[in-house]
């Protein structure tokens, strides 16, 4: 460690002709300027949105307003559930703050166990592994599982953390048009025979909200000899009898090697994790360096995970309630004249399509004012190179709030002039 | 026309539905600065040239090449190998 003595005597000791080396950050001046001349027109920023106080899944007060929720992902509205802050409170009582350690050394506790003991009665599967993020989650599983000389064939609009744990690794990395099982099954043919493959999918994408063809993926991933992992951050709670994920509602279970989810949703706190039935799979423990190389999750955080799970498992009448929830506002938009980025609701996200940034920026900001917080996206995280506002509905949503919702975006949408 | 000629060709002819700006094209053209493409145009122009030799260009190979030449390179020892 350099101390700040050292430091002070370094840095006013530097030659005057020393070369002269670039601002590393200049590359990003392009977009601080795009930033700037967006804020200059008077909108708030999206990107810097503050909750002042949270009042329930669905209501929060931002910059002194009383807003209603429709940009989170608290699908299940699990995060202020009493019976999952209880069991917070009473692990923050008996095994403090945190672990201050990883897994493989001081940081397993009583409580990571039980909440892998939570996810496997919930996925009905034979391990679970929990990471302190989802995204690490897919980080280190993917670059874990595929080596030198494996291949990676990944939907082109995959999450960031799923092409970063293809790039955290040594395979061979291939993209395949999004959701075009044409597409997988050329690209699959096109790879030797004998390598190693593996085939990473996403129940529902979350940008358009849109459901992958699993049955037809899988059929074509195992007629190739691929492995598959299905990511089910979005799905997880909502889709299938036991909330298991789309690959539930649509069959798929039993083919689908491994499943990777987050806490971070549904679930309703932080954290991320794997569930497999691979009789090999307790090895990746020792090997998956984002497993190992980490701080395992404080006691509270497993213990509110562990109780929203096993409550998700008995969620029937709160799935049926999302649903519900989604069709009215997909209709409801739909109706109004809103270009959608579904033909139907397929999941709990809703995209509301926009032409270009101006409208979007001015279509969030209205809907701002009036007391509804979405989400505003973007190239290049949009896959579909346009502007959107994504709406994620919550269980917990009441019948007159998805009214009001509907409403404050036919008044936005007059006032900016996107519907008639 | 040799064979290489023919890739050039005819991964010329892939490149301009891209070509927005109405780019020339030549050995030295650049994907990124000179063509201006962002991942997701570069995503769709990959596959379209996969399709059209019949290959496969991983993401691996995709980050080394930089160059319309590299490409053509790239795709004929590709289909060599093929």
């Amino acid at each position: 460690m350099t101390d700040a003595g050292t430091l002070a005597e370094a840095c006013t000791s530097v030659p005057e002709d020393a070369p002269h080396a670039p601002d590393l950050l200049a590359k990003f001046d392009p977009l601080i300027a795009e930033r700037e001349a967006l804020l200059a027109t008077g909108v708030r920023d999206p990107f810097a949105i503050v909750m002042e106080r949270v009042l329930s899944p669905t209501e929060a007060i931002i910059n002194g307003r009383h807003t209603i929720l429709l940009g989170t992902y608290n699908y299940m509205g699990m995060t202020f559930d009493p019976e999952v802050i209880e069991a917070g409170k009473q692990a923050l009582d008996e095994f403090g703050s945190g672990t201050t350690g990883s897994r493989v050394l001081n940081g397993t506790y009583a409580g990571h166990k039980a909440c892998e003991d939570a996810l496997k009665a919930f996925y009905g599967t034979d391990h679970a592994m929990v990471f302190s993020t989802g995204y690490q989650a897919n980080l280190g599983i993917i670059s874990t599982l595929a080596g030198k000389g494996d291949y990676i064939i990944l939907d082109a609009d995959s999450h960031a953390s799923i092409y970063d744990g293809c790039w955290l690794g040594n395979a061979e990395i291939v993209r395949f048009r999004h959701n075009s099982v044409e597409d997988l099954d050329r690209r699959l043919a096109r790879l030797p025979k004998e390598a190693g493959k593996l085939v990473v999918l996403e129940g529902v994408y979350s940008m358009l909200g849109d459901v992958a063809p699993l049955p037809e993926m899988v059929a074509v991933a195992k007629r190739h000899g691929a492995m598959i992992l299905c990511d089910e951050a979005h799905g997880m709670g909502f889709f299938g009898a036991h909330g298991r994920g789309v690959y539930e509602a649509l069959g798929c279970e039993g083919d689908i090697d491994f499943v990777v989810g987050t806490f971070s949703k549904s679930v309703g706190t932080v954290g991320g994790f794997c569930v497999s039935n691979h009789p090999k799979f307790e090895v990746l423990r020792l090997v998956c360096r984002p497993y190992v190389f980490t701080a395992s999750l404080p006691p509270s955080v497993v213990a509110t995970a562990a109780a929203s799970i096993r409550k998700l498992m008995h969620a029937d009448a709160k799935r049926a309630h999302l649903w519900k929830n989604s069709r009215r506002l997909h209709q409801g938009l739909r109706d109004l004249g809103f270009t959608l980025g579904t033909p139907e609701a397929q999941s709990a996200i809703i995209a509301v399509m926009l032409p270009d940034q101006a409208l979007a920026v001015g279509m969030w900001q209205g809907l701002l004012e009036r007391g509804l917080y979405v989400n505003m996206a973007r190239p290049p995280a949009t896959p579909a190179g346009t502007f959107l506002l994504r709406c994620s509905l919550c269980a917990e949503h009441r019948d007159e709030q998805v009214d009001q919702i509907i409403e404050m975006f036919a008044a936005a949408g007059r006032a900016v002039g996107c519907i008639g | 026309m040799t064979t290489r000629d023919q890739t050039f060709a005819r991964v010329a002819e892939l490149i301009e539905p891209f070509n927005k700006k109405g780019v020339p094209l030549a050995e030295q053209t650049r994907f990124a600065t000179d063509l201006e493409w962002d991942s997701l145009t570069v995503m769709d122009f990959v596959a379209a040239v996969e399709d059209e030799f019949d290959i496969l260009i991983t993401m691996n190979m995709q980050a080394q090449i930089e160059t319309v030449g590299q490409l053509v390179d790239a795709v004929d020892t590709l289909k060599a190998k093929a």
